[in-house]
């Protein structure tokens, strides 16, 4: 098939970007949404212009890397999907597609479609994780029984590739989505919940700090989520942290 | 100071601020209804509304103050959300995958917004002026005459059934969603949804149903 | 040929670790604050060594080419992770993991290594429960174990078809714990081009920040090197398209001597190529051969049918069909293990039986489960005379329960229903058991140069059993490495911080920034994927999954052409400052481009069959690998001289002390 692809272009964070045209010829429905742009760039490269930048690495699914807003929506119109999995066939001969990079101040531009998603990082590092060290000398792995049901959806968070597509698709830009993944993956678990009151205080103020907007339930993060992680996360970390906000000043540990 | 202006503290009280408006329309407009049913309990109601020291004095500051409140925090977060994203997408198809009340809450709040200004034009300030600066006597029949008054004018109706279906548009989001924002997700979510879809479109619609009613009696 | 001290510890095998731990030097708290080290790639190795050595105390920089240290690769690893916990009583132990990983890996690993793998993998399970890895559990709450193929016990954890995902997001957890205490400083984005070395001692790298296009010196006092393995030789391959040899080559370029390159594990199910287009290969858990059953038709016609579009595999009907593993290996059919699985299947194809339109594809059927399990839920449910459709329907939602997201998956890609038809599978390039060689302690030929994970050879052999690499890379990252690095750190605490200014660092920049230049300004006429794929063909057609000596010969001198070619014509776009994308794979192929005659070389050599390694002249009758345990039981590891095909083995030869030595039989 034959399609007009309307790219952003950018050389580096600072420069100013702008949209350009190019036609491509030769798409088969078999290939997928970055094969097709493997083969623009190939033209590209031939014609001695620079290649469009992208992210991408695993090209199955899992590890988050590819982002692209494609025709307005995060990872393109297919649900569950990444665009590393969207296929052609979704498209149409002649069809005109709009690609451009994820959308937020806290994801800035660092290359055409690449953008720094390091605030997520950031959002991790506050408090992400549970505080015992690496040393072997744990007690057994059977010994702390989890409820099945508590672990599955403790898995279900924790399926969340951090690909940025809830911020994309947010109006707002907001990160609640991913964040609350992240704190329910643990709050959910007892070997989670003992550090779970700090923890959610700490990445809420990171989100905060990197500038993501505010959460305005429209819903928009949990249909576009290639991994179908659901608002009930954003509930949770809202009644955790109003708990744990109400819970701190009145307890007794400083840390 | 993070339980005052945390992203969710904001959420939070937008929901709070938003619950407690939602319960004053419900009261307002069983006050209304009595205009159609009986003019009589809604003078005597009105009378006490406008005259109990409890309600004007306690509850009246309250419902002012949670009014500004959720309007200036609505503005603020807006402000917020739009810095969020400063560079706008070419292309963006939020109807794939939101509705257009939860994406236009400002749109249908500044309306309503609007509306409340024209609506404390017709209502508030002759009262205060009624009472506070002309300092007229107590007169409890004058209440229905100037509702019937102020329903004669089809325009004015047309402007009040345009802003009541503003408020559906705003309610039909904005109510379950405070559910939402205070961590209420769970197995009762669908039946919270249904009452307050329910609640989004009787409630106004009770609005324009006395509206209509009033200026079609005249 | 002295060189090669692998360092084993003396004594009984399953004594030899703990004594190995007592008796290896260790480095004071306060001392452990003045060393740094350098953790190159964060997969499950390296992040959960970074974590580690953090965690004791020493100042960790870490280095991934990926935008977070979370999308390392293991991140796309399905089935799980084997430990020998034997919590399912079903007669598990350390050594029987030990056995099944030697037999597995056809004889060629070291009994040492992988004794303490099994020694370890239980803590392992422990560690990550305990960080709160979500492993799937049982409805008491206890965690629940399923088989992998191989095997004759059930001691495979995972969560899901998602359990790289889950450990990785563990082991980065730890990592992200000890970057909010200072403890690690995380450089992603930035690619390893080249490590330094001062008086022989590993004390540096240089590397490129993909972002800025910036040539950085980082030293440390000892660089460990995790990042991963070369299956992107080869092009289309399981692995992400970033995966590259880059950091290993250019160690081994330094003085680690690289082992065993021809090991290379083809899966057996992976979703075919499409066509030309394709720029990686997906794959299929190996959890589905449990249930599916895997057929060719028996007549080439009926092949060709199917080819041209004429015929559905549904046309053909049961008796046409020809289940060639069944056929052959009656007693493991359909299981038996990746390598045997693979090589029945090229030898179906190449005989005119492929079944997609390249002819390069087997059937992978689910419908005589779905008829057994339809029929057992069928009457669980009381319906004791089913039809047809209620069977169907049943069946289908068990298998949808157990299989659900990788139909999903395949339906995405391929486009096909494959509870409809048969899914298309074929082999593909999953796994390098090759890599740098080390000793006990982890350390290569390069002291204070430690190679962990998919990076180094040392723990699969010839062939890697399912849900061992999980395993592998974080026994050597959490519980192996930590302990065993102190021995030499413990020589370094006099000696202050290196200083980046020194002659050597000085060198290797010089050298980075001329090869970075060369490519910029080369002006060729093809791009880099051109001789990637070049590189990637030749090596599917003769270094790939059967291999014999004409063809290697042949692949020696092609590669040889193709690298000369590359550097002649290879044409990279842009700027060396700034994002560039086709000069970071301009660097890989490079590297590919060296190797890969190195493979060949290594592949020649090794006149024998052995696991992933199979030599057409070495074969029985029946068409089975043929092992020559006198001349070839030992490890090959290659010094680099200059030039790849001058390299120089030495070997190390593989004493089995524990284990009886026997032919691998699957009939």
């Amino acid at each position: 098939m034959k399609l007009t692809l309307k790219i952003w272009r950018q050389k580096n964070k600072d420069s100013k970007g702008e949209f350009k045209v190019y036609p491509i010829d030769g798409i088969e429905g078999d290939m997928s949404f970055l094969e097709m742009l493997d083969i623009l760039n190939e033209q590209l490269i031939n014609n001695n212009e620079e290649p469009v930048h992208f992210d991408h690495d695993c090209r199955e699914g899992i590890c988050g890397t590819c982002s692209l807003q494609i025709n307005g929506q995060p990872h393109g119109p297919d649900r569950l999907t990444t665009t590393c999995h969207l296929h052609m066939r979704s498209f149409s001969d002649g069809d005109t597609i709009v690609i451009e990079p994820f959308r937020a101040t806290a994801f800035p531009v660092i290359r055409d479609l690449v953008v720094d998603r390091s605030s997520f990082e950031r959002i991790q590092q506050a408090g992400g994780y549970v505080s015992v060290n690496t040393s072997g000398n744990t007690i057994d792995a059977n010994a702390i029984p989890v409820n099945k049901h508590d672990a599955d959806e403790s898995f279900n968070s924790a399926a969340c590739i951090g690909c940025g597509a809830c911020v994309a698709a947010c109006k707002n830009a907001s990160a609640m989505l991913f964040t609350s993944a992240k704190i329910s993956q643990y709050s959910l678990l007892p070997q989670g919940k003992i550090e779970a009151t700090e923890r959610v205080l700490n990445m809420v103020r990171q989100m905060d700090e990197e500038g993501f907007g505010n959460c305005t339930n429209t819903g928009a993060c949990e249909i576009e989520c290639p991994k179908g992680i659901t608002l009930v996360n954003i509930a949770r970390m809202n009644r955790e942290y109003t708990a744990a906000s109400l819970k701190k000043p009145l307890s007794n540990s400083w840390s | 100071m993070a339980i005052l202006t945390s992203s969710i503290a904001r959420k939070v009280a937008m929901a709070l601020s938003g619950l407690f408006l939602v319960f004053f329309l419900l009261q307002h407009m069983v006050v209304n209804l009595t205009a159609v049913i009986n003019p009589e309990t809604y003078n005597s109601l009105s009378h006490f509304m406008g005259n109990d020291g409890f309600v004007q004095f306690l509850l009246q500051p309250i419902l002012m103050f949670g009014f500004i409140f959720h309007i200036v925090m609505g503005i603020v977060l807006e402000i917020r959300n739009n810095n969020a994203r400063k560079i706008k997408y070419n292309t963006y198809k939020g109807n794939r995958n939101s509705s257009w009340m939860s994406r236009n809450m400002i749109v249908t709040g500044i309306m309503i917004l609007l509306f409340l200004g024209l609506h404390l034009y017709d209502f508030w300030f002759p009262e205060i002026n009624y009472k506070y600066i002309e300092t007229n006597p107590l007169d409890l029949e004058r209440y229905y005459p100037h509702l019937l008054d102020k329903f004669a004018d089809p325009v004015r109706t047309g402007i009040y059934c345009l802003a009541f279906i503003f408020l559906m548009l705003h309610l039909w989001h904005g109510f379950s969603s405070a559910f939402q924002s205070l961590g209420w997700n769970n197995k009762y979510s669908r039946a919270i949804r249904g009452f307050t879809r329910f609640y989004a479109v009787a409630v106004p619609f009770g609005f324009i149903f006395i509206a209509l009613y009033l200026y079609l009696i005249q | 040929m002295s060189k090669l001290d692998s360092k084993i510890p003396s004594g009984p095998l399953a004594e030899k670790w703990t004594k190995h731990k007592n008796n290896i030097n260790l480095v004071n708290p306060a001392n452990k604050r003045n060393i740094d080290v350098i953790v190159v790639g964060t997969g499950l190795a390296g992040a959960s060594a970074a974590a580690t050595l953090a965690e004791l105390g020493y100042n960790v920089k870490t280095f991934c080419y990926q935008d977070s240290p979370r999308r390392a690769h293991s991140i796309a690893a399905q089935g799980g992770i084997n430990a020998s916990k034997n919590y399912q009583g079903d007669g598990d132990s350390d050594y029987r993991l030990f056995y099944d990983t030697i037999k597995g890996g056809d004889y060629r690993a070291r009994e040492a290594n992988v004794y303490r793998l099994a020694e370890v993998s239980g803590n392992i399970i422990d560690q990550c429960v305990a960080q709160g890895v979500p492993f799937a559990r049982e409805y008491g709450g206890l965690l629940d174990n399923r088989s992998f193929g191989g095997v004759l016990v059930s001691r495979t954890f995972y969560a899901k078809g998602q359990t790289g995902q889950q450990l990785l997001l563990g082991a980065y957890s730890a990592m992200n714990r000890q970057i909010n205490r200072g403890k690690i400083e995380a450089f992603n984005r930035h690619e390893m081009l080249d490590i330094v070395l001062v008086d022989g001692r590993a004390r540096g790298i240089i590397a490129r920040d993909l972002v800025t296009g910036e040539i950085e010196r980082h030293s440390a006092h000892a660089v460990v090197i995790a990042s991963g393995g070369y299956g992107n030789i080869f092009f289309l391959s399981t692995n992400a398209m970033g995966s590259n040899v880059t950091a290993s080559w250019k160690v081994h370029k330094k003085g680690a001597f690289f082992a065993n390159p021809c090991y290379t594990q083809i899966h057996p199910t992976c979703i075919p190529v499409s066509g030309e287009h394709q720029s990686k290969l997906t794959l299929m858990s190996e959890s589905l051969r449990n249930d599916g059953r895997i057929w060719v038709p028996k007549k080439k016609e009926d092949a060709e049918a199917i080819r041209n579009g004429t015929k559905t595999a549904n046309d053909i009907k049961p008796e046409d069909r020809d289940y060639y593993l069944e056929r052959r290996y009656p007693s493991f059919g359909n299981l038996v293990p990746r390598d045997v699985a693979s090589r029945a299947a090229k030898e179906r194809c190449d005989a005119g039986y492929g079944v997609n339109k390249t002819g390069q594809a087997v059937f992978l059927d689910f419908a005589t489960a779905i008829e057994r399990y339809g029929k057992e839920q069928a009457s669980i449910h009381g319906i004791h005379n089913p039809t047809q459709e209620e069977i169907k329907k049943f069946g289908r939602e068990v298998i949808k329960n157990k299989y659900g997201n990788l139909f999903q998956m395949y339906e995405k890609i391929v486009d096909q229903n494959p509870y409809e038809t048969p899914m298309m599978i074929y082999p593909a390039v999953h796994y390098t058991m090759g890599g740098i060689w080390v000793d006990y302690n982890l350390e290569s030929t390069i002291p204070g140069c430690y190679v962990l994970g998919e990076a180094n050879f040392s723990d699969h052999g010839a062939n890697r059993l399912g849900a061992s690499a999980l395993m592998q890379g974080l026994a050597d990252g959490y519980f192996v490495l930590p302990y065993t690095i102190g021995d030499s750190l413990s020589k370094d605490i006099r000696t202050g911080k290196i200083p980046t200014d020194l002659p050597e660092f000085e060198e290797a920049e010089r050298n980075v920034v001329q090869m970075l230049e060369r490519l910029i300004n080369n002006n060729g006429k093809h791009s880099v994927d051109y001789f990637h794929k070049k590189l990637g063909k030749i090596m599917w057609d003769k270094c790939g999954m059967a291999r014999n000596a004409k063809h290697l010969q042949e692949a020696m001198v092609e590669i040889r052409q193709l690298r000369e070619e590359f550097w002649r014509d290879v044409k990279v776009p842009g700027e060396m400052y700034g994002m560039n994308a086709e000069l970071e794979k301009a660097m890989r192929v490079a590297d590919f481009l060296e190797l890969g005659e190195l493979f060949a070389k290594d592949a020649l050599h090794r006149e024998e069959s052995c696991g992933g390694h199979f030599r057409e002249e070495y074969q029985t009758e029946e068409g089975e690998a043929l092992r020559d345990d006198e001349n070839f039981m030992y490890v090959a590891a290659w010094e680099y001289t200059g030039d790849p095909k001058d390299a120089i083995l030495h070997k190390e030869e593989l004493i089995y002390e524990n284990i009886e030595v026997k032919a691998r039989s699957y009939k």
